[in-house]
């Protein structure tokens, strides 16, 4: 196996792993710190594909990465974390073993569903495709066992990562113009989300979802 | 079978027998220099068990033969393992006999008449010692045997011999697979040695003890062999770790008697810098609650798992 592929494998496997710790973290800091580190690994990913293919347009791409998934999200969550003053999550609704007894199941079931589309592709890159899904699938139980708005948009953010890296994998990247179109929804959705944050908290002194469950005043 | 390599297995063997306190007061020594005391001789291991067997065994006067025979057992277990784990040779002549799995087993064998021997007396620190012991065995297992599987997955064998030879051997690349697995087996290693973040083997007369609980009613020549298979557990492990993370340098038996001569300093050199690594890990660890171990063993087991997932998805 030539080394570049080999070093693409390597980012692939530690996404993965970025994405357990991300399951398994109780503190939001660390979690934003860990969202800065997955999009350190794609930027990483994205140049050595860019170099092994060519694509001049995966390096517009990576360098898109860097600046909005490195530097902007996260610096713009954690100057959230200290205007609300959130620096812990409450206990998950699974504790931190059972959390990763799931994961594991998940990322088992993800290498299964992402075989067939494995054969399909064309690309050298296609065995990664079962560890971008099981990064969108893992997102989503880290959406799923949290409580707080905070790690909730984290897990969001995580799932977008993922999905980008199944894209990148799969077909060397989206065109430019849907890539682009994509890094303007999620910073605009982040945004709109810091302004809901406030909004949540005016109205129910937290940032516990569970409050929202309930439709009328007086239940 | 050669000479040569009953000459290896011999040699293995006295090796670790000799070695195996000398590392432990190698690991002290790290210890106390990184946490500014003044460091215990490297020697004290060996004038320890000396002093021990020198001693007039006193013995509970409700101990059942199980009692007095477990120290043999235990001690025989960890000598049979360090015989099948390929410390300075490959060629082993017992390979054929007993792969990584047997090794595990041996292992297990060790801590269940360990355990039994700290209930037989009836203490209540010898029962929950025990009890301790077997809640971090049968979580520290199953994470073990999967970072084997990794090694024997990549290198089509579980003879660790083999596993060593085919890994040394190969063409150089790099394997996130077996990256993730060497964390995990340090995890393993710290819980199953009795070391910092599970149990503190500095320790005696604590609630919070585990391995030290087991041997409190032990004394004279059973305490000593109990400590030196400790230091041979230790010993044990560290060896299956570069058997499996860093092959290189051991006597692959085809290469005469100069590759085996060698190989005595390039174990050396991977026990000298394994040592001060572990009292480093040791160091800027805090110990956990006895109920968070779970937690750190789960961890393991998930990176082995991880390990052995991305191995068979993208073959590296």
């Amino acid at each position: 196996m030539p080394l570049d592929l080999q070093l693409l494998n390597t980012c692939a496997a530690l996404l993965l792993l970025v994405s357990f710790a991300m399951l398994s973290q109780r503190r939001i800091v660390t979690l934003v710190n860990l969202l800065a580190l997955q999009g350190a690994l794609l930027c990483v990913a994205t140049l050595l594909l860019a170099w092994r293919t060519g694509k001049g347009h995966l390096y517009v791409s990576a360098v898109l990465t860097l600046s909005l998934k490195v530097v902007l999200l996260p610096w713009l969550l954690h100057r959230l974390i200290r205007r609300l003053e959130v620096y812990w999550d409450t206990e998950p609704l699974l504790n931190v073993p059972g959390t990763m007894l799931v994961g594991l199941v998940t990322v088992v079931f993800a290498f299964g569903l992402a075989q067939p589309i494995s054969e399909l592709a064309s690309t050298a890159t296609r065995n990664a495709i079962g560890i971008a899904v099981a990064v969108i699938l893992l997102a989503f139980i880290t959406m799923i066992t949290r409580r707080k708005a905070m790690s909730q948009v984290v897990g969001f953010l995580s799932m977008e990562n993922g999905l980008f890296f199944g894209a990148m994998s799969a077909t060397y990247g989206m065109p430019m113009i849907v890539e682009l179109g994509v890094a303007l929804d999620v910073l605009v959705a982040m945004l709109v989300l810091g302004v809901f944050f406030f909004q949540i908290r005016e109205q129910f002194d937290s940032l516990d979802l569970h409050h929202l469950e309930s439709l009328k005043e007086d239940q | 079978m050669s000479g040569l390599a009953w000459l290896t297995q011999l040699l293995e063997v006295l090796a670790a027998l000799a070695l195996a306190p000398l590392f432990l007061g190698w690991v002290n020594q790290c210890r106390a220099w990184l946490q500014n005391r003044s460091a215990p001789s490297l020697l004290l291991p060996y004038r320890g068990i000396r002093k021990l067997f020198h001693k007039d065994a006193v013995i509970a006067e409700q101990a059942s033969p199980l009692f007095r025979a477990a120290p043999y057992v235990v001690f025989g277990a960890m000598v049979a393992a360090a015989a099948i784990i390929p410390s300075m040779g490959t060629g082993l002549p017992f390979t054929t006999a007993a792969d990584a799995i047997a090794l595990v087993g041996l292992l297990a064998v060790a801590r269940v008449f360990m355990s039994l021997a700290a209930m037989d007396i009836g203490t209540a620190f010898g029962t929950l010692g025990a009890r301790r012991e077997m809640m971090v065995g049968f979580l520290a297992e199953p994470a073990l045997l999967m970072v084997i599987f990794v090694a024997s997955l990549i290198s089509a064998t579980t003879a660790l011999p083999l596993i060593a030879e085919r890994l040394a051997t190969q063409a150089p690349a790099i394997y996130p697979s077996l990256a993730f697995t060497a964390v995990a087996f340090t995890m393993v290693l710290l819980a199953e040695n009795a070391r910092i973040p599970v149990d503190n083997p500095a320790t005696h007369l604590e609630l919070t003890m585990i391995h030290e609980a087991m041997l409190l009613e032990y004394s004279a020549r059973h305490l000593a062999l109990m400590e030196w298979a400790a230091a041979l557990k230790l010993f044990n492990y560290a060896c299956i770790g570069f058997a499996l993370f860093v092959p290189w340098g051991a006597s692959t038996g085809g290469s005469g008697p100069a590759a085996l001569l060698l190989s005595l300093p390039v174990l050396a050199l991977k026990l000298f810098v394994a040592g001060l690594w572990l009292a480093l890990l040791e160091t800027v660890s805090a110990k956990l609650r006895v109920f968070r171990a779970p937690e750190f063993l789960a961890t393991a087991f998930m990176l082995a798992v991880l390990g052995l997932l991305v191995h068979l998805l993208l073959g590296a």
